[in-house]
């Protein structure tokens, strides 16, 4: 625990020590607000929720969390400093949990920098505000997914362009899979099961129904196992390759 | 102590380190020497926990590196090849974070960072960011970092590398300064270095050990009683002096 805080510390601090995250934010804060106003028609829906500011949030995820994911450990292998790291007594486990909880945290604090948007609003009617609450709550764990595969792309390469296109590639898999157009395409054929197995594996259909407001207990196991799965896996490449 | 027995490292059909034994103990410094690729680096990469062997072992401190890389890791202080660390952090957090990790606290976090600081010399870089920092400076850092927690081991992979010359002195009197009961490993190939800091050398070349031996003897190897020339014949295989 105490080399996760370390690690972790030392991570987060080293996002806002250049002007990249502050690039980063604005960015995404345009973006999520650009797009729930413009394609979301939030003003003209003439409902007071922010339904359309979270339903662009996979896409918006699917290059922002990639952005943020493909240098965690592809810039620690190019600089050298990853034999600094695994060099002082803290496992790689603790590493790779400090590392992701950083960049995790970070998306937290980008994510929670729209509450303008929460405030709006508030401001033009009277939402619910535990849904908002929920989208928020499904949105960031969403966010958690990609980082996680993230963490593992960026652990298989030194090359961080490689380990971007990596995760979206993945991730955009993760997501078309809850997609109603690619499950009644699937459904012609498949058996139920399958496309609903397909559907349960998705990111998009956990969160769409955690952002619904309902914040059941499998919707976040989902989301705990898929992070876990990618973090354990994430250990497993650097170990096997941290040194080339 | 360290102990390695029959170190062997294969990077798919080049064996980088070929069945290497030898000990260490306090009171040494040991100059690890060797031409360019000859596998010094590999092996420091394995005595710290960073490679796993092909085979062989490795204990540090009496812990093995393999089945308890954590003990043995923080009796180590190491100094990568190239002092790489992380550029954009100041001086002082770099080595606020390398105490966290090694859990040093109160007055003994106080008192091991300005040692390190004084003896580095650090005092007016510790706002700085790493990566502007010159390169003797950006050494100097790895070497505070490896030296914060006062280590029984010290690892330092060409440590001089790059260094002006005044600067090469600082670090070999500090080396010396602080041999009297560590145990220092030190890899390079200038020959001058094994004379002021080491009192024992090691010879590698191909990944194979070829002479283990103090300065002196090694030197009295050659006709010309000169380090150089022993240096040469060894590594090219031209044992006829040996
Ligand atoms: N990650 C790696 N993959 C493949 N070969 C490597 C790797 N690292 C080092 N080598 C090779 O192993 C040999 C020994 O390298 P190294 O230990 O760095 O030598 P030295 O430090 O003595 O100059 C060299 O031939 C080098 O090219
Ligand atoms: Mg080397």
């Amino acid at each position: 625990m105490h080399n996760i805080k370390g690690i972790f510390r030392r991570e987060f601090s080293s996002y806002f020590a250049t002007p990249l995250a502050l690039v980063f934010i604005v960015f995404f804060l345009m973006l999520a607000a650009g797009f729930a106003f413009q394609f979301g028609r939030f003003y003209e829906r003439g409902q007071a929720d922010l339904a359309p500011f979270f339903s662009f949030h996979p896409w918006l995820y699917l290059f922002l969390m990639s952005a943020i994911s493909m240098r965690l450990w592809a810039e620690e292998r190019k600089s050298g400093s990853i034999e600094l790291l695994m060099t002082l007594p803290v496992t790689t486990w603790q590493a790779v949990i400090g590392k992701y909880l950083a960049a995790w945290a970070f998306a937290g604090v980008a994510l929670a920098l729209t509450f303008p948007m929460w405030i709006t609003v508030n401001y033009l009617g009277n939402p619910d505000n535990g849904a908002v609450l929920a989208g928020y709550i499904g949105s960031w764990l969403m966010a958690g997914g990609f980082l996680a595969i993230g963490a593992c792309m960026s652990a298989a390469t030194r090359n961080q362009v490689i380990a971007f296109i990596f995760t979206v590639v993945i991730c955009f898999g993760f997501l078309l899979s809850g997609y109603p157009i690619v499950l009644d395409l699937v459904s012609g054929w498949a058996p139920r099961v399958l496309v609903d197995a397909l559907a349960s594996l998705s990111f998009y259909t956990h969160f769409e129904a955690i952002s619904k407001g309902v914040i059941d207990l499998r919707d976040l196991l989902y989301f705990g196992t898929v992070i876990g799965v990618w973090l354990a896996a994430t250990t497993i490449v650097l170990d096997m390759k941290k040194a080339d | 102590m360290i102990e390695i027995r029959n170190l062997t490292k294969r990077y798919g059909a080049l064996t980088a380190v070929n069945d290497i034994s030898f000990t260490v103990s306090p009171g040494e410094v040991l100059g690890f020497l060797g031409p360019n690729g000859a596998g010094k680096s590999t092996t420091m990469k394995m005595i710290t926990g960073f490679l796993a062997p092909t085979s062989g072992a490795i204990s540090v401190c009496g812990h093995d590196v393999e089945n308890d890389p954590l003990a043995a890791k923080a009796c180590m202080g190491y100094l990568p090849e190239g002092a790489p660390s992380y550029g954009e952090m100041s001086v002082r957090t770099f080595l606020e974070f390398i105490a966290d990790i090694r859990r040093l606290s109160g007055e003994r976090r106080r008192t091991r960072l300005d040692d390190v600081i004084a003896r580095l010399q650090l005092g007016s870089v510790l706002e700085q960011m790493i990566e502007t920092l010159s390169k003797g400076f950006k050494r100097r850092v790895g070497l505070a970092q490896a030296l914060l927690h006062d280590p029984q081991v010290l690892i330092l992979d060409e440590p001089t590398d790059g260094l002006d010359p005044n600067q090469k002195h600082q670090v070999r009197t500090l080396i010396n300064d602080m041999s009297k009961d560590k145990i220092i490993v030190i890899s390079t190939h200038i020959l001058e270095e094994v004379d002021a800091v080491c009192n024992r050398a090691i010879i590698i070349a191909g990944g194979k050990l070829l002479a283990d031996a103090t300065p002196k003897e090694l030197a009295a190897r050659a006709p010309s009683g000169r380090l150089d020339d022993v240096f040469r014949q060894i590594t090219t295989g031209q044992k006829n002096a040996a």
